[in-house]
């Protein structure tokens, strides 16, 4: 059996261009158009927090573990967090069992990056002895099936789930933490998200589905938290971006980023207000 | 993984001078040397600020496993690795999560220059090890492979220089250093083709307004032709030197 290659004829890269010379798309879809996003949350009981993120035929999960654990020695009065993305068999022809490769780690370190610059969790809140207990976050996301922008799906999906995670609440009894059978949510300020660009030939265009993929020569993800600033940037592929087409994914991108931003469940009140 | 603190660090003082006396607008002491090593193709040694790199070009030769020769094209691959003495703490020497993203983004930052078209079933292997670092090893890491390609004879479209601007104190800077990257706001590295104005890197963490962002990679656009300079300074060295000696030096 043949090995599905990641390439694409250039005859289909010619027609993916003309077409959008023309301002229009494979898919019916304007340049700028994001396609419909859904969320599931708390789809795994077993997770702390849990959710998949679908953007039109893509699909992730994420799930939330929290344990108890040591902080970094450099941060002792703050929690930890632990990306990690896996572009797995299920998802795609293209990609192969094993050890997390290039792709994955860039991905989890995009999205960590989303999350941790944007500093959407109070990882101060998150110490519970400092210096010896702290929490620990563990977000692992599965692709599920790629049809495009797994950037942004998995970043949906991660902070989606960290937004409906729950907690057990804690208690400090001679310097030994008990957990406690009640619950609380995770102390959340932001809620970043990413939009990623494609640049196919000299065109530009907002998530890009598989296809698109195949024919895109740079790709942009930007991501912004939720009074617009810039969080994470991250420019990926052998290509390049002219200044102005940045400025443009940048003013475009801000706008994408509010509308998806609706899809995400709402800030938890946190667990400091009580 | 970097850990940014909470308690406000003075990065900046009251003359708005940085920590090492420079101004916001100004770049750390740049020094690159062009084919610092015999074996390799092209190779180049670059000093940024506390920063000492060396950079090693392969090829284009033969593509070792065969299955990743393309038909049209060379294949680039980047290997960046920090020595584990090139930290306060030693690193272990097994490459992490950060380095195999960095070989990634640092490779796509080149490639853009490389006329990989011109060398099919090739490979073309760029080795960078960082023996010190202080902050912006991507971006002088970059600058110095950049070098070492044309080095090594390897056809371009332009030369690839980088730099990484950030926020400290609430002000955008040219040129971070590792205290100013560890306890600044933001990160932002930048890497281009200086001659034909394209960004082949461009990468940021931490919290940039949308004026921040563009002042930033405006200051960063700047940081980069002084050193797209000395990047053709080095070469010109070299080379100038070879010709005096082939010239000259017959007798």
């Amino acid at each position: 059996m043949s090995k599905p290659e990641k390439i694409i004829p250039l005859i289909q890269k010619k027609s993916i261009e003309a077409l959008l010379e023309k301002g229009e798309r494979l898919d019916g879809r304007s340049p700028t158009a994001y396609r419909s996003v859904r969320i599931t949350v708390n789809a795994i009981e077993r997770a702390e927090g849990s959710a998949i993120a679908e953007i039109g035929n893509t699909m992730v999960i994420a799930g939330v573990k929290m344990s108890l654990g040591s902080p970094f020695p450099d941060t002792p009065d703050k929690g930890v967090l632990i990306v990690n993305a896996e572009l797995i068999p299920i998802a795609s022809p293209t990609f192969e069992p094993g050890p997390p490769g290039e792709e994955d780690v860039e991905i989890s370190r995009v999205v960590d990056r989303g999350i941790r610059s944007s500093e959407m969790i109070d990882l101060s809140k998150l110490a519970i002895i400092p210096g010896k207990k702290v929490w620990v976050i563990y977000v692992d996301i599965y692709a599920l099936n790629h049809d495009g922008n797994l950037f942004d799906a998995c970043m949906l999906a991660a902070t989606s789930a960290l937004l409906t995670t729950q907690k057990p609440k804690t208690v400090v009894e001679n310097n030994e933490v008990k957990l406690l059978e009640e619950k609380e949510p995770l102390p959340i300020k932001t809620r970043p998200v990413s939009v990623t660009f494609a640049k196919i030939g000299s065109y530009m265009v907002v998530d890009p589905s598989y296809k698109e993929e195949l024919a895109m020569d740079a790709r942009l993800t930007l991501s912004f938290s939720e009074n617009g600033d810039i969080v994470a940037v991250q420019k990926g592929l052998p290509g390049y971006f002219s200044y102005d087409e940045i400025m443009q994914a940048l003013e475009i991108g801000e706008k994408i980023s509010r509308d998806i931003r609706k899809h995400l469940p709402p800030i938890p009140t946190s667990a400091s207000n009580d | 993984m970097k850990m940014k603190s909470d308690q406000a660090i003075k990065l900046l003082n009251d003359e708005g001078l940085r920590l090492d006396g420079r101004r916001l607008d100004e770049l750390r002491p740049l020094k690159i040397e062009v084919g610092v090593l015999k074996n390799a193709d092209g190779s180049a040694y670059i000093e940024h600020g506390k920063n000492k790199i060396i950079v090693a070009v392969y090829g284009p030769r033969e593509v070792h496993p065969k299955h990743l020769t393309l038909p049209d094209r060379a294949i680039v691959r980047v290997r960046y690795h920090m020595a584990p003495f090139s930290v306060p703490e030693r690193k272990s020497p097994a490459p992490s999560r950060r380095e195999i993203e960095l070989s990634k983004v640092i490779r796509e930052a080149l490639e853009p220059a490389i006329l990989v078209e011109k060398f099919p079933r090739t490979a073309i292997d760029v080795f960078i090890e960082v023996l010190q670092a202080d902050g912006g090893t991507r971006c002088a890491s970059i600058t110095a492979a950049a070098v070492a390609l044309a080095d090594a004879g390897i056809p371009m479209k332009d030369l690839v220089a980088a730099v990484a601007v950030g926020k400290i104190n609430g002000k955008i800077a040219l040129d971070l250093n590792h205290l100013e990257d560890q306890y600044g706001e933001g990160d932002m590295p930048v890497a281009m083709m200086p001659g034909l104005k394209t960004i082949t890197l461009l990468q940021a963490d931490g919290i940039f307004s949308k004026e921040e962002f563009k002042q930033a990679l405006d200051l960063a656009i700047s940081g980069i032709q002084v050193i797209y300079r000395k990047q053709r300074e080095a070469l010109k060295k070299k080379y100038e030197k070879m010709i005096r000696t082939v010239t000259g030096g017959g007798s």
